[in-house]
């Protein structure tokens, strides 16, 4: 049977997302979109969805959100604090699915180490598709629930979903994090700057301004020189594009971006390293280094690979909450991260 | 082989993996727009033919196409040398789109800086709205807000920079003109141009099977009408009774 989630504590920016409606920007509705796409595709993976079912992001403090259906699977994305309520509360650790019941509430907390965090849920939010998308576009407001941010007392519809295929599973080590520069190809534009600025745009060190959102993060920092014009006639934008306005600090374009833009653009970066780039938080440092676009092609390819493998590997999840409850929390196992074992209960 | 912004037409210009910005003209004239269209059908064409593997979709711009891809499937280059034949040799005539005649109200609080862009331009307001009523304006390229139609050209006279203050918010329906163009805001959002009108008109209704009501290379046509009857439309526009079909000229 169908059920919901009620969303007890929304959050201050919790949206329901997929992986964004593609096929419209010639209509100039954004992409959108999870800004971790591998964050929503892995824990998705984990209740046994398909990727690019919708689930919840948040940014930086997470939803309460309180069980409506008889049961359902549940994962939270790395760097997520959650809990089930209760006495005791039961820790939730990230990158493993656990089934929840009728009246149980997760309670996430906050996410570190990332601007975003993900909640899946088996069989994904079922709020309707808009121009084949789940995604919210809150200045369009279209896409998840209302085309808004989720708000107190909101309920969110799920999808039919039948478990016992197989039981919850847990990706046996974290995601391996890239660290280092984001890579990015110069241009389209970047002819349009000095050469002391570009090479300085590669060799500075940048700090995430505090007005990042979902369309796009400041880099705070130098400044950058044009040659002449800051502004161009008005051309396509991917994501990733990191723009330049007249006052030199540049704007690196995140999901809800727009589909076009008149300022220059100095480069762009990499798909493989958005995901990276959509988990920023405010304060960090970013630096960044140039590479080939064939490089940047190579690079999304081994990412996918990796993607694909991580997914391959995942294992059965250990118990929690379930019939052994008792037996784990004597032995005192619950406080902190539950840690993968080899037992395949559901 | 992709290129760089100061090699010769056409450029195609990667936005990393996984866009590729098509170059066709170096200024913005309707007859770059004209091939850009043409461009953009004739890719659209084969994108359905199935002979551009890992091309998601195209955005017509100004003076360029923008062609977002898959990097899994294909490569900017590897596009870009399938892409380079469907480029039009010479002068497109422009498809004709559809022609839109949309009513506008250039009265009162639906035309905030009517008086100061006719103090500014020498003209009475009266004037002002003649000449912006006087041709009609072919839309570019969509974007900024869904349904935003960038539309082209406004008379020299109406030529403006962008205010120096952008207005926070800009109603919806929201007439405006700036940088030798024309535009309606489909929604409240923030914006920089000088607001000379209202139209009652839903310019992005998910009722309809195509939400937009513009598509690149459509014309419009403005159509003064009072305030009264502004309010009217607005009524029928939001009972779903002002679409496409009481818009379109035969």
């Amino acid at each position: 049977m169908s059920g919901s989630l009620l969303v007890k504590r929304a959050g201050p920016a919790t949206t329901v997302q997929d992986l964004g409606r593609w096929t419209h920007q010639r209509l100039g509705v954004p992409v959108g979109g999870a800004l971790d796409s591998t964050g929503l595709r892995l824990v998705n993976a984990l209740v046994g969805n398909a990727e690019t079912a919708a689930g919840l992001e948040f940014r930086l403090v997470g939803p309460e959100v309180l069980v409506d259906t008889d049961r359902a699977r549940v994962a939270v994305s790395g760097g997520v604090e959650a809990v089930i309520q209760g006495d005791p509360a039961v820790t939730v650790a990230p990158w493993r699915s656990l089934t929840l019941s009728r009246g149980q509430t997760l309670a996430v907390r906050r996410v570190t180490g990332s601007a975003v965090g993900y909640v899946a849920v088996g069989g994904g939010l079922a709020v309707p598709l808009v121009l084949g998308s789940r995604a919210t576009c809150t200045r369009a407001g279209i896409g998840g629930l209302g085309g808004h941010a989720l708000r107190d007392g909101d309920r969110l519809p799920l999808a039919t979903v039948t478990l016992g295929d197989g039981g919850d599973r847990a990706l046996p080590t974290a995601p391996r994090e890239r660290d280092g520069p984001l890579r990015v190809v110069l241009g389209p534009q970047d002819v349009a700057f000095t050469d002391a600025s570009r090479s300085a745009f590669l060799s500075e060190t940048f700090t995430v301004g505090r007005d990042a959102d979902r369309m796009g993060l400041r880099l705070e920092g130098l400044r950058l020189a044009h040659v002449k014009d800051a502004n161009i006639i008005s051309d396509g934008i991917a994501a990733g594009a990191i723009q330049v306005p007249a006052n030199g600090q540049p704007i690196l374009l995140l999901a809800d971006r727009q589909t076009v833009g008149g300022y220059t653009k100095i480069a762009t970066v990499i798909s493989a390293d958005l995901p990276r780039a959509g988990r920023l938080v405010p304060g960090m440092p970013v630096r960044f280094a140039a590479v080939a676009v064939d490089e940047a092609v190579a690079a999304r390819r081994a990412a996918e690979a990796d993607l694909a493998t991580l997914v391959r590997g995942l294992v059965p999840a250990p118990p929690l909450g379930g019939f052994d409850e008792a037996a784990l929390l004597r032995e005192n196992l619950i406080s902190g991260v539950v840690g993968v074992a080899d037992d395949p209960m559901a | 082989m992709l290129a760089h912004a100061t090699t010769p037409l056409p450029r195609f210009l990667p936005l990393a993996d996984s866009g590729l910005s098509v170059e066709l003209a170096d200024e913005r004239t309707p007859a770059a727009s004209a091939l850009v269209l043409g461009f953009d059908r004739a890719v659209r064409a084969a994108m359905a033919a199935g002979d551009l593997p890992g091309v998601i979709e195209t955005v017509p711009t100004f003076r360029a196409l923008m062609v977002h891809l898959d990097p899994t499937v294909t490569s900017p280059g590897e596009t870009a040398e399938r892409l380079r034949p469907l480029i039009p040799r010479d002068g497109v005539a422009l498809v004709a789109g559809r022609r839109w005649r949309l009513p506008v109200c250039y009265e009162g609080d639906c035309a905030p800086d009517l008086a100061e862009v006719a103090e500014r331009i020498g003209l009475t307001p009266a004037e002002v709205v003649q000449r912006h009523t006087a041709r009609s304006y072919t839309i570019y390229m969509l974007g900024f807000l869904p349904g935003f139609g960038f539309m082209g050209d406004v008379e020299p006279i109406l030529d403006l920079p962008r205010r120096a203050e952008p207005r926070t918010r800009v109603p919806a329906g929201s007439v405006a003109i700036a940088i030798g163009l024309t535009a309606i805001y489909p929604f409240e959002s923030p914006g920089g141009w000088h607001l000379l009108g209202r139209s009652p008109v839903l310019l992005f209704d998910l009722r309809r099977p195509e939400p937009a009501l513009f598509a690149p290379g459509d014309t419009v046509r403005f159509d003064p009408v009072d305030r009264a009857g502004c309010d009217d439309l607005a009524a029928r526009a939001a009972a779903g009774n002002l679409g496409p079909d009481a818009l379109a000229e035969p």
